[in-house]
């Protein structure tokens, strides 16, 4: 959030222009994974504090920290798990057990790099970011299969084989959806997205509203979170693929699920709710301090969606499969490619927020 | 008709939605779950909890050592042996109750003719080694002793219901 050329010109006095780039990008990137890992630790309590309200619970309250009741309930828990023993089973295949939750999580943490946190800045602002979003988060679903096939157990197979099934298939509604951002915006990049959108209404979410709940949907389904979480089943299948993890080796798919749902609310809010704009742009003076696009107005918008995933887990039982199939492909594709059609006419004949372009 | 109204509902998540606006509101609700060691649910002086042997208040025990409660005990969690004791009155020299057997149903109590066995409202107990669920009659003495006024107290409270 500051300018960093004050510490590129003192560190170039210690090693060569040419290693400052990287040694500085290494530093901003672990910035911002450890700040990511320190808000997914508060977004667990927050989970089990907002279900417990809804549940008319009290949720957590033994462990306080800085004054602020349960604020220590994540760190007591990573203690816990760090002192566990990391048990593998007799009978699993040993290397793709101990790989199998760094592919989960290195995906999730690596779509980071593309985000664009605030205005005009992002680690790699590639043009393909859109493509890169995509196949990253395909990527996530390795992780799990080959946990579920590595433990050797019938259980964490099932839970593998449900998981792959329901990602394969809701991977499709929201690569249209990312299609009818990508007609809306005219460019795969991530930057560019957000600038085609403007004002509150002009927001993608106005025009591609049907895209929108469909992409939100199919990100619940494909971070595994309830009501589409068939892949661990708690009462079906034990735990699903993770059934023989332990320790830290269990807490790197934690993170990675939860990783995953604060990605999927950051891309929901940079593809239909303007990212770092201001909802006030267009409607005050366009040097007016609320208008200006800020960090602090992408937080709000990410924060309100990682609600909403606790809000649809504490509301709705879990889907039974055949329902989760069915949903898939007989209710959000076809929706996705009828209002894409919708959207290429109303493109076609300039409609809409897109008069400019194409 | 019904059909394709029944098919638009679904379509726009209607009923979803009202499932949300109810988890909704239930968030901002008054919790009901009290902080349990900090606040407690009000108890009733009727409350079966943890068993206790009093004595009179001259210090003598009240068991004669009847034996109804051992016959009435559905449970079979009552054992008692008893013989003539140095004043020649009849006395327990045993009376042991499982408290892995009790199902704390207060029929002990009930069958007393002397008032001598008792359930008092304890019942934030536990155990750590193998046999302390076997209440001795010291023990159970131990607790009347400790706890008489507020035995006392909850038979005096219940009297004119009885």
């Amino acid at each position: 959030m500051w300018d960093w050329t004050p510490i590129r010109d003192w560190l170039s006095g210690y090693i060569t222009p040419y290693w400052t780039f990287p040694v500085l990008t290494l530093v901003q990137a672990l910035m911002v994974m450890i700040s990511i890992i320190l808000v997914m630790a508060v977004y667990t309590l927050a989970e089990r504090k907002v279900i417990g309200w809804m549940q008319l619970r009290r949720g957590p309250n033994r462990v306080n920290l800085l004054w602020i009741p349960s604020l220590g309930q994540p760190i007591a828990d990573v203690v816990k798990l760090m002192f566990k023993e990391i048990l593998i089973p007799a009978d699993a295949n040993g290397f793709l057990f101990r790989v199998a939750p760094f592919l989960a999580l290195v995906p999730a943490l690596g779509i980071w790099a593309v985000i664009p946190l605030r205005p005009e800045h992002a680690f790699a602002n590639i043009d393909a970011g859109l493509l890169y979003v995509l196949a990253l988060t395909s990527m996530g679903v390795y992780g799990i299969i080959l946990a579920g096939w590595a433990t050797n157990s019938k259980y964490a197979f099932l839970g593998a084989m449900r998981s792959a099934a329901q990602i394969v298939a809701y991977e499709i509604a929201m690569g249209f959806a990312m299609v009818g951002v990508l007609m809306a915006s005219g460019s795969l990049n991530l930057g560019d997205i957000i600038h085609a959108q403007r004002g509150f209404f002009g927001w993608n979410w106005t025009w591609l509203f049907p895209l929108f709940i469909v992409y939100f949907i199919s990100g619940v389904a494909e971070t595994n979170r309830a009501p589409f979480d068939v892949a661990e089943g708690e009462s079906e299948i034990v735990a699903g693929f993770h059934i023989d993890y332990s320790g830290m080796a269990f807490a790197l798919f934690f993170i990675a699920e939860y990783v995953n749902m604060i990605l999927i609310s950051t891309l929901t809010s940079i593809f239909f709710f303007g990212g770092w704009l201001s909802p006030f742009d267009g409607l005050l003076a366009s040097d007016a301090w609320l208008a200006q696009p800020s960090f602090f107005w992408l937080a709000p918008k990410v924060f309100f969606f990682m609600f909403s995933f606790l809000w649809l887990r504490a509301t709705f039982p879990r889907y039974r499969y055949d329902q989760i199939m069915r949903l898939g492909w007989k209710a959000l594709i076809p929706v996705t490619l009828i209002w894409l059609l919708v959207e290429g006419v109303m493109v076609y004949g300039h409609v809409g927020p897109w008069k400019g372009h194409v | 008709m019904q059909g394709i109204r029944n098919f638009i509902k679904t379509f726009l998540l209607w009923e979803l939605l009202q499932g949300l606006w109810v988890t909704l509101k239930s968030m901002f609700q008054t919790k009901i779950t009290l902080n349990y060691p900090e606040e407690k649910t009000p108890q009733s002086s009727r409350f079966r909890g943890l068993h206790a042997l009093r004595r009179y208040p001259n210090g003598e025990e009240r068991c004669i050592a009847c034996k109804l409660c051992e016959a009435v005990c559905p449970a079979l969690a009552i054992t008692i042996e008893s013989d003539v004791s140095s004043d020649g009155t009849r006395r327990t020299t045993r009376y042991d109750i499982d408290l892995f057997k009790c199902i704390y149903c207060g029929f002990c109590e009930e069958a007393c003719p002397v008032d001598a066995i008792v359930e008092t409202r304890l019942h934030e107990y536990h155990m750590e080694k193998r046999g302390e669920n076997i209440m001795s009659k010291d023990k159970l003495l131990g607790i009347g002793e400790r706890y008489e006024a507020m035995i006392a107290a909850d038979r005096a409270a219940d009297a004119r219901y009885r």
